[in-house]
């Protein structure tokens, strides 16, 4: 159990829609992987099929295996909820639920059952802590959730996914709905999330990517371009798209 | 519009008149020569919480079966367009054929005879759709965004439902029961073959769903068509039409609240 | 053992089983309470059929359906509903005819042309008048519309030896209180879709140099038809169903529908006589309970499949 990540031949459709085209590649344990490409290109949904929360569209086909730590995530009689709370996952969007901030984090380790006053206090303050909020908020985790700043809603987010004790974290643009303040404590508690967590991150912003990804994936229209270390594909990328999409030489986001 | 101006100032005048406290929570005694319409308000207090007890969680779990378990996205199935057509059919059909049906299903089939009972189960049928159109409103205004972060936590559906839906989508709900309340208050054709006539204080209040009784509406009818209590009933039916008014007011101010 | 750390089957902790539990309950639950709306539909179906089905099979339907006498009670009985569908037609037709075009005037004059204030003002009384019980429309209709409907029929026909005078309770005073009673939903329909029509349509006519009342005739209002259309379809089945209001105004006697004769709708027959009505008589109350039920449902059929494939076309 540490949470490796890999993918074999991939394909998803959307209805008649084929938006993933044969992904292989592997997230190494504790690391921070970071997808990159266009939109549209189908990094956002490669994330959501890492713990299936693309089986909420309807109309969805795939081939291929998806494996966590060797094991076929969807093979019959898998329990999604169990792949999930191994699998945590933080949304573009910061949506906390509205209720109390130590409701929120409190949440997912309360709909695994644990009810233990005490038990919950530590899971809310450690995943508090290790989303750098704690010092922000430990004098109101009574008061609403939705009073918070934007960048601290979704640290809290962060904290919420957290407190399910993951071993993989998946993000999907976490802080393009951000200012840069707050996009720079998202990125330094990236950074410190990665001895613990594997990571698999999906940014548009390419700066960010050089600065917490350790691993790196080009996706370009449903295909994997390259994926290696990231100084590797950011420094020399071996596919021309590759480079022309890193240095802007060609807009590809029409 | 004038018009409809005029009935509502015309139903002021007449009312204001007579409107008395003692008139709505005094009893009809023809030995003393008084009329009051505490039976009718007490049945209908009946009847109005019997009928969401057997509407409300079911209308508000059809709503959830429709938005939450099928039809998310994407065209809808057969099933939900079947199920969406039935609802429309509900509140098309006129409340005497409801009377009719209530009757022969709960008041004979059921041997509910004429009673509360029979009255509140039939009425219940009608709120039915009520609620779920609006339910269903209340439960497409919550974002997606807050269901994916419940099942990225590993909640299972209902989990999702029970802990974050429900609560979201809590004033709209609430919205929604309140407009069933309204129509309940106002009914009266589907509740004079099931419910019955009784003008009668309850005997035992715990029995008295088995008892029949007229309620506040089906009383004011009663008294127009015997000819003697015309003004009582636009007393009445001031004070209905202001009750009712605050309940629509407050329903229009919570389902906005919503989205 | 790492092998099955996904897998549902295998050790299952307390939680995970009660929520595999609750899951799966709670799903069949929401099942039922969907299925719901159709086994109500169904259930009142059946009944309305069995209940209905043995008067008109007694009567046969020929005699039930076009018969013109309804004496229940005469020592020969008979049970010929036609003059009720008849006044039930009327009645109708004439509320729904005049409440869709006032009602539709009414809405282009809020939509179009009154001040922001004044429309509010009228939504919010329209919201209300839709939500006011029928037992109020009758007793003011009982109260205020008959005694001038008794006033205007004296005049009238003074002197008049033939005519049987109805003291104002008669099918003018019963069309005129529907008519009053679905005015506020066509009130309501006719705004909904006016304000549906595009609003570049409306400035394409005034661009044109058209005034604001021919955008209205000549463009709004034929733009938003189908929204009022839905709305004297649905003021139909309210009018139809209606029995307390129009009781209150109508008369009750079993005539043939003429603006000033003391009429009896299907409606209001069921109730008037539903009281001390036994044997054959009460069964045949059922079956003009089923006439009701059935023609009701097929207008709203024919209107959802209208309004499915109007919905169909505007989005291919």
């Amino acid at each position: 159990m540490s949470g490796r990540l890999t993918a074999e031949n991939f394909h998803l459709w959307y209805g008649e829609n084929h938006a993933l085209k044969g992904i292989s590649l592997t997230v190494p344990e504790r690391e921070v992987f970071a997808l990159i490409g266009p939109s549209g290109c189908g990094k956002s949904t490669f994330l959501r099929s890492l713990n299936r929360m693309t089986d909420l569209v309807e109309g969805v086909k795939r081939k291929g295996r998806i494996l966590l730590d060797g094991q076929d995530i969807y093979l019959p009689g898998i329990d999604v909820t169990r792949l999930r709370k191994r699998v945590g996952m933080v949304f573009q969007k910061p949506s906390p639920f509205p209720m109390s901030i130590y409701d929120n984090v409190a949440y997912g380790p309360r709909i695994h059952g644990v009810k233990a006053r005490s038990q919950l206090d530590g899971l809310v303050e450690a995943s508090l802590r290790a989303a750098a909020l704690w010092g922000e908020v430990s004098d109101r985790l009574k008061k609403p959730a939705l009073g918070l700043s934007g960048g601290q809603q979704q640290r809290l987010c962060i904290a919420r996914a957290l407190a399910v004790q993951p071993e993989v974290l998946l993000m999907d643009e976490p802080t393009s709905a951000l200012d840069p303040l707050s996009t720079g404590k998202i990125e330094e508690l990236i950074l410190s999330l990665r001895s613990r967590y594997t990571v698999v991150i999906v940014t548009h912003n390419l700066g960010q990517a050089v600065k917490v990804s350790d691993q790196a994936a080009f996706f370009l229209d449903g295909t994997l371009v390259e994926w290696g270390p990231a100084p590797e594909l950011f420094g020399m990328p071996k596919d021309r798209r590759t480079e022309d999409y890193i240095t802007g030489r060609r807009s590809l986001d029409g | 519009m004038t018009a409809m101006m005029a009935i509502l100032f015309y139903i002021l005048l007449r009312g204001a008149s007579k409107l008395r406290l003692s008139l709505l929570i005094g009893q009809p005694s023809p030995l003393k020569g008084e009329y009051g319409f505490l039976p009718g308000l007490v049945n209908t207090l009946y009847i109005v919480v019997l009928t969401l007890l057997a509407a409300v969680p079911v209308g508000i779990g059809a709503a959830v079966y429709l938005n939450e378990y099928v039809g998310r996205s994407g065209r809808p199935s057969r099933l939900v367009r079947l199920i969406n057509l039935m609802v429309e059919a509900l509140a098309g059909i006129p409340s005497i054929v409801y009377g009719l049906f209530g009757a022969v299903f709960f008041g004979e089939a059921l041997r509910l005879g004429y009673s509360i009972l029979t009255g509140s189960l039939t009425l219940s049928l009608m709120a039915l759709p009520i609620i779920i159109r609006a339910s269903q409103e209340s439960l497409a205004a919550v974002p997606q965004c807050l269901r994916e972060g419940a099942l990225g936590c590993g909640a299972s559906q209902w989990q999702m439902i029970w802990s974050v839906v429900l609560p979201c989508a809590k004033r709209g709900l609430l919205s929604s029961v309140l407009l069933a309340v309204g129509r309940i208050m106002g009914e009266s054709a589907a509740l004079l073959f099931t419910a019955g006539a009784a003008v009668n204080l309850p005997k035992n209040w715990l029995t008295h769903p088995l008892a029949s009784g007229a309620s506040l509406t089906v009383q004011m009818y009663l008294g127009v068509s015997s000819g003697k209590y015309i003004d009582e009933a636009f007393a009445a039916a001031l004070a209905l039409a202001a009750v009712l008014l605050g309940i629509y007011l407050l329903a229009g101010i919570l389902g906005r609240e919503d989205k | 053992m790492v092998k099955n750390i996904l897998r549902s089957r295998g050790n299952l902790s307390r939680a995970e089983r009660s929520r595999k539990f609750w899951d799966s309950f709670m799903y069949w639950c929401f099942s039922l309470c969907g299925l719901s709306a159709i086994a109500a539909v169904c259930g009142i179906a059946a009944y309305m059929v069995l209940a209905g089905t043995p008067a008109i099979n007694e009567i046969g339907l020929f005699h039930f359906l076009l018969g013109s006498r309804w004496e229940p009670t005469a020592p020969q009985p008979a049970f010929g509903v036609l003059p009720m569908i008849l006044t039930s037609v009327a009645g109708t037709a004439l509320s729904v005819l005049a409440s869709v075009l006032v009602g539709t005037l009414t809405a282009v004059f809020l939509e179009e042309l009154a001040p922001n204030r004044l429309r509010q003002a009228a939504q919010a009384t329209a919201a209300l008048m839709a939500g006011l019980p029928s037992v109020v429309y009758g007793l003011v209709g009982a109260t205020l519309l008959v005694p001038l409907v008794g006033k205007a029929e004296n005049a009238l026909f003074r002197g008049s030896s033939s005519h049987i005078f109805t003291g104002g309770a008669n099918l003018l005073s019963a069309s005129i209180l529907l008519t009053v009673m679905i005015l506020p939903t066509a009130i309501q329909v006719g705004g909904i879709s006016l304000r549906a029509v595009p609003r570049e349509l409306r400035e394409a006519s005034l661009a044109l140099g058209a005034d604001r009342t021919e955008t209205a005739f000549k463009v709004l209002i034929p733009a938003a038809r189908p929204g009022i259309v839905t709305g004297a379809v649905l003021g139909t089945g309210r009018a139809m169903g209606e029995a307390m209001a129009v009781m209150m105004v109508s008369g009750n006697a079993v005539n043939f529908p003429l603006p000033f004769h003391s009429v009896r709708f299907l409606t209001t027959g069921i109730v008037t006589e539903m009281g001390y009505s036994s044997g054959l008589h009460r069964k045949a109350l059922f079956s003009i309970g089923l006439a009701l039920f059935v023609w009701i449902l097929a207008t709203d059929l024919i209107l959802e499949a209208l309004v499915q494939r109007e919905g169909g076309g505007q989005s291919a």
